[in-house]
């Protein structure tokens, strides 16, 4: 009987069709399932980027195809002050950026973790610097950096007396730089503190009351406990804060536009500024070509300075 | 490479379907495809009616011709772009009224327009000589566009704040106007110039401020000359009447001598007519005042001995891949004819000055004498990429803010006159290579 029911199932197996077939074959499954993933990464990543790549070869001029001109435009711009500039402001600019958002990210990270009244209403509120769309905050911005009809200046001068001119926030290169960096503080502290406020609250409170009993006090508790286990998440929106940082575009573009003299623009401005309205493609894509090893590196950095300690790969803390 | 994907932009074809079979016997001579069809592109409106008589008069050539047209407005910034594509890849709309330069750019791809640009000049007398340059390809008589109009850029000044300085008139001269400029300072009333990155009103002033000391980007030959004797003392001019600024113009867009000017923050500046208009029509009556005591003027002529403000122009073109090409020049003519034509420059108020000089004798110019000055704006304009020609290398050039970082670097103190012209015929070069 066994034999027989053995042979039956055997009929049975052949058959089935051999769409059924094809799709019992595993190598066929993972290709067709990865397909959509797959097709999508390929024309809306890596051929925009690949294109890019090319183009930053090539003389392209918008409306003109253009040819291939080897390593000119690197070339052209290895001597571009304008472009020494952008990557200058751009280091500046994500680095002092990034170092306040994570100061005051984390402080108000702490702060809301503690036991507060209306809670979650201050959560909520914590993110509206995040959700309000860039170009209005920068719009924003540009009101109150406005040389004359600047918010700040009108306080400062019209109603406390404590100035006699409005301040030029924006037309000279340092309080340019540091207005816009302000801005960029300010719309990036959310998304540190609320990130950061997730891992906090995933610290267990014994290992505090542990450490209270050993007698720390709140900085040796800070360092000692909640800094290590912060570790992970730190890393991973540091990463993501400095990515952000270092690509933006719209506060830069809508406050300043790169002036004053092109004092403040940024990598990414540069390079649309050059690419589009300039009608240079390929010289802009060349700029935003530029900008790939700085963000691998910044990449790399918080990857391997920052994730991988070995407590984190499951070895003892010795 | 192409960048045919960035058709996608221009919202695919969508041709109007349906075109009617109807023939109205004036279009006879004209000889208009059966069934044509049009596509239109222009810029978006700066002044309100813009738009509707542009629309209406659309509607009016539609009903002669029976030709149904559809009007797309596009961006300002979005225009150039999207020209170029429909240049390059020979689809979308049929006709683009576009900046000054692009169809220069695209000469080869263009119907030839010289007959019904002959033709126009001979019925509304003549074009002006700029519009010449702007509309005939270079170096020859074959026109390629039909300028359609030029918002120009004089003086924009406060009548009462210039009397108080001891001025009857506004200044003629350069030596004038710093005068006029220091001593209205010293009342509080600055002037006011965009010098950061504002690609109408910086290259405005800046270009103002070169030309009218007898400097220039390129010379005859395209050759790159804007490191001379005349740039220098342009820009130690420059420097001068910047003392007299209100502070923050380094970091002025386009809209911020505008805001400026309606708070009654600045004395002088330069803008197209609309300004005055949205001063003069606005609810508040404190804004509304202020319209009373503007006026305009002649930007001041200096060396160069004849008035030389910049001009925004826009240029219609023709595509040679439209499927109807006598439909085509039949609309631009349709638009330029007196019926058409005088109606939107009227509603306009002038912003889009004429380039054929009959129109100079139009009622919009009798309206308000405070406006006149735009009248002349082809008169006094100077071409972009003066003294060369009009080419892609001159927009980029206007569009890279060369000349206007080239004045700002030096009335931020950044750069010596001598630092700041090198450095601009440095960066010009590199556009001007062939």
């Amino acid at each position: 009987m066994a034999v027989a029911a053995v042979e039956t199932r055997t009929t049975y197996k052949l058959d089935q069709s051999w769409l059924v077939r094809l799709f019992d074959n595993k190598p066929f499954l993972i290709a067709i399932c990865l397909f959509p993933a797959a097709a999508l990464l390929l024309v809306f990543l890596s051929y925009p980027l690949g294109l890019g790549v090319w183009l930053s070869f090539t003389d392209t001029r918008i409306g003109r195809p253009g040819y291939f001109i080897g390593l000119e435009n690197f070339e052209s711009l290895w001597y571009d002050r304008v472009f020494h500039t952008a990557v200058w402001n751009t280091l500046l600019y994500t680095s002092v950026a990034t170092i306040g958002k994570f100061g005051l990210g984390l402080w108000l990270a702490l702060l809301l973790n503690n036991n507060l009244p209306f809670k979650s209403l201050l959560r909520a509120i914590i993110l509206v610097p995040w959700i309000v769309p860039t170009v209005l905050s920068a719009i924003a911005f540009w009101w109150i950096y406005d040389p004359q009809f600047s918010i700040i200046s009108y306080v400062l001068v019209d109603v406390l007396g404590w100035r006699e001119t409005y301040i030029d926030f924006l037309g000279q290169p340092w309080p340019a730089r540091f207005s816009l960096i302000a801005a960029n503080i300010w719309r990036g502290i959310p998304f540190v503190a609320i990130s950061l406020l997730a891992g906090l609250q995933t610290i267990s409170p014994s290992l505090y009351e542990a450490a209270m009993l050993d007698g720390a006090n709140a900085w040796q508790r800070f360092k000692h406990v909640t800094f290590p286990m912060l570790m992970p998440i730190l890393a991973v929106v540091l990463t993501f804060s400095v990515l952000f940082t270092f690509t933006d575009f719209q506060l830069v573009y809508a406050i300043t536009r790169g002036g004053p003299v092109n004092s403040t623009h940024l990598m990414a401005t540069l390079a649309f500024q050059r690419g589009i309205p300039g009608g240079q493609l390929g010289e802009g894509a060349a700029i935003a070509v530029a900008m790939i090893p700085f963000l691998v590196l910044a990449t790399l950095f918080s990857y391997f300075g920052l994730a991988r300690r070995k407590w984190q790969q499951g070895e003892d803390n010795d | 490479m192409s960048i045919s994907r960035r058709d996608v932009l221009i919202g695919g074809a969508g041709l109007a379907a349906g075109a009617s079979l109807l023939q109205s016997p004036a279009l006879a001579q004209a000889n208009i495809e059966q069934g044509a069809t049009l596509r239109v592109l222009r810029p978006t409106k700066f002044v309100d009616p813009d738009q509707a008589i542009f629309n209406e008069n659309t509607e009016a050539f539609t009903k002669a011709t029976g030709v149904p047209v559809r009007v797309d407005y596009a961006g300002w910034e979005d225009l150039r772009p999207q020209t170029a594509v429909t240049a390059n890849t020979g689809a979308g709309p049929d006709i683009v009224v576009g900046w000054a330069d692009d169809p220069h750019i695209f000469a080869d791809k263009l119907i030839d327009l010289t007959p019904i640009a002959e033709d126009l000049g001979k019925k509304y007398g003549g074009w002006y000589p700029i519009a010449e340059k702007y509309g005939k390809k270079d170096k020859t008589n074959q026109w390629v566009s039909i300028p359609m109009g030029a918002s120009g850029a004089p003086a924009v000044y406060r009548e009462s704040w210039v009397k108080e300085a001891g001025f009857d008139t506004f200044p003629k001269d350069l030596d004038g106007f710093l005068r006029l400029c220091r001593k209205m300072k010293e009342q509080g009333h600055p002037a006011g110039f965009a010098l950061g990155n504002a690609v109408g009103d910086g290259n405005a002033f800046c270009n103002w401020l070169v030309w009218t000391h007898g400097g220039y980007m390129v010379d005859e030959n395209n050759k790159v000359a804007i490191n001379s004797k005349e740039t220098i003392e342009a820009l130690k001019y420059a420097k001068a009447l910047y003392e007299t600024f209100i502070p923050g113009t380094l970091s002025w867009l386009d809209i911020s001598n505008n805001k400026a000017l309606t708070a009654g923050e600045i004395g002088v500046t330069q803008n197209g007519v609309s300004l005055y208009f949205s001063i003069k029509n606005s609810k508040d009556e404190k804004t509304a005042a202020i319209g009373k005591d503007l006026n305009h003027a002649t930007m001041p002529v200096g060396p160069l001995g004849r008035p030389s403000e910049p001009a925004l122009v826009i240029n219609a073109m023709a595509f040679k891949h439209t499927k109807y090409p006598n439909a085509a020049k039949e609309y631009l003519r349709f638009m330029m004819e007196k019926e058409q034509y005088d109606k939107w420059l009227t509603g306009c108020y002038g912003y889009w000055a004429q380039p054929l000089k009959g129109y100079a004798t139009s009622k919009v110019w009798e309206a308000d004498p405070k406006i006149v000055v735009y009248r002349d704006t082809w008169e006094r304009a100077l071409w972009s990429g003066y003294k060369g020609s009009i080419n892609e290398a001159a927009g980029t050039v206007n569009a890279e803010y060369v000349v206007v970082q080239m004045v700002a670097s030096v009335c931020a103190g950044q750069a010596t006159p001598e630092e700041a012209a090198r450095e601009a015929e440095r960066r010009a070069k590199r556009y001007y290579r062939t």
